[in-house]
Parts: C-alpha cells; structure tokens; sequence
C-alpha cells in the first residue's frame, strides 16, 4: 500500500511535470513553425530573388563586328574564323599527358605551357582554357584526326578582325585591339568586359567603332553551385554590327600606296570633287594592322613608335607642312577680292626689297614682267610679295579658311590636326609680338607660320575646282548587313556621277547623292574661272613650273601647282655663292615636294594633294606621282567606258 | 502481500504482447519514414541510389529491431539499465583510444563489420541510467541534494567525453535529455536555475575549449551575412532555399537550390530545407505536425506506465527524438547555430536510424509493458 501511495505522488509530481514539457516542446515547435511562415511567406519574395539570381546567369554573345567596304563593296576590314585549341581539363584527367601529346602535333614553347598549366590550376575544371589561337587549317585537320589520343582538348571557332589589304589601308582602317583598362572604366556598353573584346582603336575602326559594334546579345543560363552551365534558358540574339561603305576605291588606294611606296616619307589625298568622297589616302610607311589584332609584341610595338618615319601616323591628316607655292592660289583668289586687277603687270627682277631686307624670287635672275595668270604659271614670288603688301595678311587669312584651310575639315577619321593660318591677332595672341610686314610676305608665298595638311591642300583644290564648298569624308552609307551587294554598290556609285552632273535630280535620288549638299562658295565665278585658268597653264602651257609633267591623253588633263616648302633657311652668303641643289643635301635638310591638281581640266571629278617630305622640289618630286594618281582614278573611273546604265546592269568588276 | 491482486504482473505471452504493440505509431514512424525516402530520391536528382532504397532498407530492418526490441520485457530493460549505459562509455573511451578520423573528429569506431558511433548508443544508454536511478528515488531522495550527485555523474562522464571527440552538439544533446528527466523526475525548479546560472558563467571558460570550427561556427550563427561565401554560406543558402519555397513550394525535383547544389549536404542535415523548398510551408508544417503527433504518443504512454522507470524511459526517449527534430530544423532555418544533427527518420545515415528505431523500441516495450509494476528498489530481490 506504500509503495502504491509512493507510486501514486510520483506519478502526480511526474504527469505534472510532463505537461510543462509538453507545453515548452509545444511552444518549441510553435517558434518554428512561425520561423517557418517568416521565412517562407513573409520573406518569400526576398529569398525568391536571391534564389534565381543564385540560379541565373547572363552570358553576354558578343555580335559579328560590321565590316568595312569599299566603294564597290570590296571588304577591306572583314571577320575570319580564329579557329583555337581549347582544353577543359576534367575531360582531359590527366593534363600533362594531353599537353604532351598535344605538343607532338602543334609545338607547344615551354612558356607558352607554364601560361596554360597556371590557368588550368587556377580556373575551375570545366572551365576550357584557351590552348593556342589561330591555327591554320594543317593543324586544324591534324588535331581533329587525333582527337582520340587528346582527351580534353576540342577546337573552337571564333571570329577575328583581318584585313586583307594589310599596310595599304591601315591609316585609313586603323585596327581593333583589346580593350584598355582606361577604356574599361567609363565604358557603359557591357561588352566591353568580355574577355578577349576587340575594339577600334585608330582610323575608321575608331571613329565608327560603335555603330560596327552592334549590340550584345544575352544567352540566360542556368547554373549550379560552383558555375557550371546546367542548361540555356532564353537566348536574345543581339544585333550585328552594322556594315560601313566607304567612298575608298580599293584598287584606287592600293595604287596609291604602291606609287608612295618608291618614298621614304610621303602622302596623299585623293577625293571626289563634287560628293567630298575620300577614294584614297596614302601615308607612307604604314605599318600592318593585323599585327595589332593579334596581339603585337611589345618590340614591335616601340619600333613602329620610335621609327623616325613615323609609319603610325596618317601624314595626309596629321601632317602639317607649309603649303608653299600651292597657297598662292589663295592669296590670288584674295587679291582678286581685293579688287586688284589681274592684269595688272608687276616687274620681277629677282627679288623684292622691303626697307632693308630683300625678299628673294626662287628664279634668282627674275621672270620680267608679270600679270597674275603668268606669276601663277610660273609660280613668281615677287609678284605675290607685291600683291600681299595691298591685300595684307588677314584678308589672305580670310580667304584661307573659305577654302578649308588651316581647320580641321571634319574628315570622319580621328586624330586630323588643324594646322595654322596666321593672322596679325593670332602672332598677338600666339606668339606675344606684333606683325612684321615682312612676314606677310613670307606668308604669301606659303612658308613661314602657314601650316596645312594634304588633306586640308586637297580640299583647297577641290573648291577651286568646283566652286563648292566640299568637306571630306569616307563613310558613303552605314548599312545593315547583307543588303548590299557589289551591284548595288556599283549603281550608287553611277548615282553619285550622275548626281554632280544634275544636281537637282541628285537631290532627289537619296543620300548618296550629296552632290547638290554643299553650298556655293563665297567667291565668284569669275575669280575661280581666272585661277582655274592659270592651274591649267601650271601643267598644260609651256613654261608652266609642271609642263613636263601633264598628261597627254585627251579628255583626262590635269590643272595644277606645285610648291615647295622649305625646311631650312637659305643664308645671304650661301645665296652668293649659289643656293646648294636639293640632291647634294643630306635628306632630312632637303625641301618638301608640293602638288595639288584636279583633273579632267574642263570637267574637274577629282582632286588631289601630294606631299613629298623632303623630296626636293614641288614640281619634280610631287607632280609626277600627282599625275600618276589623277590618270589611274579616271583610268579606274567606272563611267570612264561605260554609261550608268551599262554599269548597274554589268557583273561587278573582277576585283579579288 | 494482502493486495497480491491489486499488484499483479501481468505476464504475458509473445503473440499477446504482439498485439499489444502500438501499431498506430509505428504507422507514424514508417510514414516519416516515407517521406525520407521521397526526400533522398529527390536529392539523388529523381534517383533511388545512393540514398533512397538503402534508406528504405535500413528502415526495414530497423522496424525488425524494434520490434524485437519492444518483445523484451520491460524489466529485462531495468536490469540492463546500467550495464548498457557502462558498455556505451566504454565504447566512447575506446573511440577516444583507437577511433579513426572522420569529419574532423572521433566519433566512429569499427566493430567488426560496424561502423558504430558510440555517441548515439550514449544517447539512448543516458537516458536508460538516469531513469534507472531516479526510479529508486523517492519522493523525499529527490529533494536532497546529496542524491544528485550520483546522476550528475552520470551525466558528466559522457558529456566530458564525447566533448572531448571533439561533438559539442552531441554532449549539448546529453545534457539537455538528461535535463528533462531530471525535471520530469521531480527535482526542484531552483536547482535548475542554479545550474543554469553556473553554467551561464562557464561559458567564458567553456569558450576557451572550444575548437576553432566550433567557435567560428557560434560567430557565424551569430552574424550569417557577414561571410555569404565562407561560413554564413550554408546557413544563407539554406534560407534562400526555404523562402525560395514559398507557401506551396517548388514540387519535386524542382527545387533549384538543391538540384544546382546551392544546398550543402542535402541529404543529411539539411534535408529539411529542401523538403521546404519542394513542399514549401504545407509540407513543412506538416512534416511538424508529424512529429507533434509521434510526440504526443510518446507523452501518452509515458502517462500510462504504471512504473516510474517506464515513464522516465518514454519520457526521455520522446525528447530526445524532440531534440534532434528541434535543433535541426531551427538550424537549417538559422535560428541555432550549424550542429550535425540529423532529422529523424528522414535524413540519411545508419546509425542514426538504427539509434531511433531501437529507442523507439524501448518506448512501444513500455507500452507493452505498462500494467508491469517495478518495485521502487529494484527488481530480484522481492521485499
């Protein structure tokens, strides 16, 4: 009974005591199911998130780079396949042994390996790991067939930049490379930060290098844990960078650089007189772009920067020389503004005096008697130091910059430097000193301050020609892909002649026809007409300083003026003793050879500008290779032959 | 003697006690046990191997264990009481001797074919000494301090060792089942604060002791988001994937945390996440109420033994079971910091099971054993 009764209190202390257990573990199991409902439906929309941004990942798909053409439609920066040796080392197990192999087929430097054996330890497994890039298809076909013996190693397309004309287009192209840390941090477009993204980086490939670019397109995957794509969700294809046509005749510039090439140092501008159309720009040297889109060792690189020659810049825009004799048009077209009668004769005896100072004609016996057409022809000094003197310096200034010089002219295509026109406010402002009358002079005949560009010389030549007031350019059209073929590309370019010679009709055939776009320039016909004739004597009369130099053919002569710019001043005594001939000159001291021309004469199409640094004179260095360059433009001309209609209807020229 | 009647023992063959048994309960058990292997085949990525059919099978057995387990009558049980709980701190001085390295610590030991841990035998062994003990206490034995001192002991030799392996987790487990019998037992609510104040002041002290793991483990429990991809990354991942969740879950198989194996040891500790994450709060809860349910019968038929060891055992059986079922699931949810417990019946792993199925044994033999009446000073000996 006791023992019941004990039994009994135990059991009551004991049933006590278990319903506050169960009342905590009740209370337990209550915070976790609230914890739970916290969790799963307060919070839901929090952990929901995170979880597909835990589970989604974006891949950027880099677009095809737009390609640049040329006139006609020939590629002239296009994308190849990079065919590369890639190596996921999972499926390789054991990686050494797959390199070795490897190595047997494509010979692997014991550097390059280290790169990859450091990437593969540090990228995880699945992650393929670049072996080699551009391969050719020898070692393509090779690896493929012993694809057996090289587990982990596959061959993966990409794309890359070539260009097929190499050095011949590069200061017009320029050339993609990877994307520079400075460049990464203001950049807003995302493609940017992939891995191995090229951009353009000088020339064309700069200037239109977005609208080449096209958009990225995004790939949605899902991944797990450590990264690895499980599988492609949504795929948004991006858009295609679009493909730029240029005003650039391809076989047109190939000449160009090939009759450049004779020179160590020289350029040339070559455009379409009534559309501003760039159809070639030489610079020599010219480095290969290609170099830079593989990835350019850092020797070449400093020899390309340090060369003397400078093969990295675009002389035909960057240059700035002192357009000689090839300004004295400009002083002519002010003089004529000034009111000054062009036949009005001024004695030449050799020299001009002001105060004390004499002021030298380059024909150290003198040309006689002068009228404006003959100082043109014959390229008299004397007679432009006495004109300068009534006009004075700020009226040449004036007209300068009506003609497109001393500016940049806008050419769509980075790094043009503007150069200088010198004026009694600018020497003020520039220089702290008050204009010398003498310098007028000096400035007349083109040296001294006055600084142009070949480019600046031919767009100069191109209004004269054509009483328009033409600024350069390259790009003819942006296009979207593949709508274009050489065909059409044919007929815009018989639009385009058709265009200048009906303006109006021009206007309303489309872009293309930009003819009728630029206004007439401020000077009239007249004084154009007179300085027209007077290039036309330059090369076509006798004793025009580029007689020697005029083509013969009918229908295709030239108008033009040669100068020549000093480099080095010419002493009183040396004058004496008789000027030293450029030939006997180390090179760096002789003159730079000057041309501009427009050819034909009496229908003018195209322009040209020629600088020769150092070459000697104007008239035999750079009218030559003028004359060369204005005979295969109209030789190459695509209405030369044929009319339009023959040519749109026609099977593209052979180019390849 | 004179109320012989009143006092019987009733004896009771192998068929009748068999259909004494509990069936509603192990109905319950197999239930969660079913949904374990629900969860592993959706763990295996919709695959019975690895986990699902050994899970299954492991199940099987463990039911026979229980059964047989539950066959023995409950005074075989009493005796054996304290040779099991010597044998089980035996095992873990053994393990502490010769035990291999595994996860860190020593925690497994070889017997012949089995891989033993002896920590969970002390699990269920603890629980058998300390109501072997405050079954030949009386009333009046209880409020004396003095006769705590024995239990205390009890307690404190397997903590010390399966703190040393180093288990913090486990030894917090030995030491809060063994505080709920003490409490169920009858000893005075004071004593407890007592110890918890002293035990509050140990913690500096206790601190220094612990493992580098085990105290980045508490820091971290503290402040997940301050490292999402070192320690806090279990913990944060595991949030993510419940509340990814929602009210009504992601499905089977779809649940993307565990599939792409955001979700570290899915299988095992966290099992519970991904159940949420495929079932979302309804199949959470209940997953809860399941267990509140296998609870209750626990508490159920502790009430209904008519000895005081019987009802300690059921007792103390039923809150470990509660134990491991609360600390993993408030862990995975981060409200505990990340100890290795498992859930019960449903994640994977041998011993675990095997310790449950045979702790569950012993409470369906109380059961089956509950007219038995054990004399307060022990059995043999009838006085």
């Amino acid at each position: 009974m006791a023992l019941l009764n004990e039994d009994h209190s135990r059991f009551k202390t004991f049933s006590r005591r278990a319903a506050l257990l169960g009342g905590g573990k009740a209370l337990l199991f209550g915070a976790l199911a609230a914890r739970l409902y916290y969790l799963q439906v307060v919070e839901a929309d929090k952990y929901a998130t995170l979880a597909e941004d835990n589970r989604i990942s974006l891949r950027l798909l880099p677009p095809p780079r737009g390609r640049i053409l040329d006139r006609f439609g020939q590629p002239l920066a296009a994308n190849e396949q990079n065919y590369k040796v890639v190596l996921v080392a999972e499926q390789a197990k054991d990686v050494e042994r797959t390199l070795d192999r490897l190595g047997q087929i494509i010979e692997l430097k014991p550097g390059e390996r280290e790169r990859i054996m450091t990437e593969v330890r540090k990228k995880r497994a699945f992650v393929p790991v670049t072996v080699r890039e551009y391969l050719d298809w020898k070692a393509v076909s090779r690896i493929e067939v012993n694809a057996p013996d090289l587990p982990g190693i596959s061959i993966d397309v990409g794309q890359t930049r070539a260009y097929p004309y190499g050095a011949q287009m590069a200061h017009v192209l320029g050339y993609v490379a990877a994307v520079s840390e400075a460049e990464l941090k203001d950049a807003e477009d995302p493609l940017l930060e992939l891995p191995g993204f090229k951009i353009g980086k000088n020339g064309l490939e700069k200037e239109y290098d977005e609208k080449l670019r096209g958009t990225a397109g995004t790939s949605t995957i899902e991944v797990n844990a450590v990264g690895r794509t499980i599988r492609e969700l949504k795929r948004e294809e991006g858009t295609p960078g679009k493909d730029l046509v240029l005003t650039v005749d391809s076989q047109l510039q190939t000449y160009v650089q090939q009759r450049l090439s004779a020179e160590k140092s020289a350029s040339v501008v070559l455009m379409d007189i009534a559309t501003g159309g760039v159809l070639a720009l030489g610079s020599v040297p010219s480095f290969d772009p290609n170099a830079f889109n593989l990835g350019i060792s850092s020797a070449h690189w400093r020899n390309l920067l340090n060369d003397p020659l400078h093969p990295l810049t675009n002389k035909a825009t960057a240059g700035l020389y002192n357009p000689g004799s090839t300004y004295k048009m400009v002083v002519a077209l002010a003089a004529l503004e000034a009111g000054i009668d062009p036949a009005q004769e001024v004695y030449c005896p050799g020299h001009y005096k002001l105060g004390n100072a004499r002021f030298h004609c380059w024909k150290r016996y003198g040309h006689g008697k002068m009228d404006m057409h003959a100082a043109i022809k014959e390229s008299c000094d004397v007679y432009f130091y006495d004109v300068s003197r009534k006009v004075g310096v700020d009226k040449i200034a004036e007209m300068s910059r009506r003609l497109g010089l001393g500016d940049e002219t806008g050419l769509d295509l980075p790094g043009e430097r503007g150069g200088t026109i010198p004026t009694k406010a600018w020497k003020r402002a520039q220089i702290g000193e008050p204009w010398q009358g003498g310098e007028t002079l000096v400035t007349a005949i083109g040296q001294g301050f006055v600084l142009t560009s070949p480019l600046q010389l031919a767009v100069m030549t191109a209004r004269i020609a054509g009483g328009h007031a033409v600024t350069p350019h390259f790009a003819r059209d942006l296009q979207p892909r593949g709508d274009d073929g050489p065909k059409a590309q044919a007929v815009d370019a018989a639009q385009e002649v058709a265009a200048k010679r009906d303006p109006a009709a021009a206007a309303e055939a489309g872009p293309a026809a930009r003819a009728g776009l630029f206004p007439k320039l401020d000077i009239p016909d007249a004084h154009l007409r007179l300085i027209r004739d007077a290039m036309d004597a330059v090369v076509n009369e006798q004793g025009g300083t580029a007689y020697g130099k005029r083509i013969t053919r009918d229908g295709w002569a030239m108008a033009g003026k040669t100068g020549t710019s000093q480099v080095r001043r010419i002493t009183m005594a040396e004058r004496r003793q008789g000027v030293i001939d450029n030939e006997d000159l180390p090179w760096r001291r002789r003159d730079h050879g000057l041309y501009v021309a427009y050819a034909p004469v009496h229908a003018p199409r195209y322009a040209v500008a020629v600088v020769v640094e150092h070459g000697g004179g104007g008239s035999s260095a750079a009218a030559p290779i003028g004359r060369d360059v204005l005979t295969e433009a109209q030789r190459l001309d695509p209405l030369a032959n044929d009319s339009p209609e023959q040519i749109a209807g026609a099977a593209p020229r052979g180019r390849s | 003697m004179s109320l012989a009647g009143f006092n019987r023992n009733p004896e009771l063959s192998l068929g009748q006690k068999f259909l004494q048994v509990n069936w509603g309960l192990i109905l319950l058990i197999a239930v969660l046990a079913a949904i374990g292997c629900v969860m592993l085949y959706s763990a295996a990525d919709g695959s019975m191997t690895p986990w699902a059919r050994r899970h299954a099978l492991r199940f099987g057995g463990g039911l026979v264990l229980l059964l047989v387990v539950a066959m023995f009558d409950i005074r075989f049980w009493f005796r054996w009481s304290y040779p099991i709980y010597l044998a089980g701190l035996l095992l873990l001085v053994a393990v502490e001797v010769m035990g291999t390295i595994g996860m860190g610590a020593q925690r497994w030991i070889q017997v012949g074919p089995l891989t033993l841990q002896p920590s969970e035998v002390m699990k269920v062994a603890i629980v058998m000494a300390l109501a072997r003990y405050f079954h030949g206490l009386s009333e009046e034995d209880i409020v004396r301090p003095t006769k705590l001192i024995g239990p205390l002991v009890l307690v404190a030799l397997p903590t010390v060792l399966v703190l040393k392996q180093p288990d913090l987790g486990t030894s917090l487990i030995l030491i809060m089942v063994s505080g709920v019998l003490f409490f169920a037992a009858g000893v005075r609510l004071w004593k407890f604060g007592v110890v918890a104040a002293l035990g509050a002041g140990a913690v500096p002290i206790a601190w220094q002791f612990l493992r580098d793991y085990q105290k980045q483990r508490v820091l971290t429990f503290l402040n997940p988001e301050s490292d999402p991809l070192g320690a806090g990354y279990h913990i944060l991942q595991s949030k993510i994937a419940l509340g990814a969740g929602g009210m009504f879950g992601k499905g089977l198989l779809e649940g993307s945390q565990s599939h792409l194996n955001f979700l570290p040891e899915k299988q095992t500790d966290f099992i519970f996440t991904m159940l949420a994450e495929e079932f979302g709060l309804i199949g959470g809860v209940a997953l809860l109420l399941l267990y509140a349910i296998v609870i209750l019968y626990g508490f159920a038929i502790a009430l209904r033994a008519r000895n005081q060891y019987g009802r300690l055992l059921a007792i103390g059986l039923t809150a470990n079971l509660f134990l491991y079922v609360f600390i993993n699931i408030a862990m995975v949810m981060g409200l505990i910091p990340v100890v290795g417990v498992p859930l019960p019946l449903v994640s994977y792993g041998g011993t675990a099971m095997l310790a449950i199925m045979i702790s569950f044994g012993l409470v369906i033999s109380v059961y089956v054993h509950r007219d038995i009446r054990i004399p307060r000073r022990g059995l043999g000996e009838e006085d």
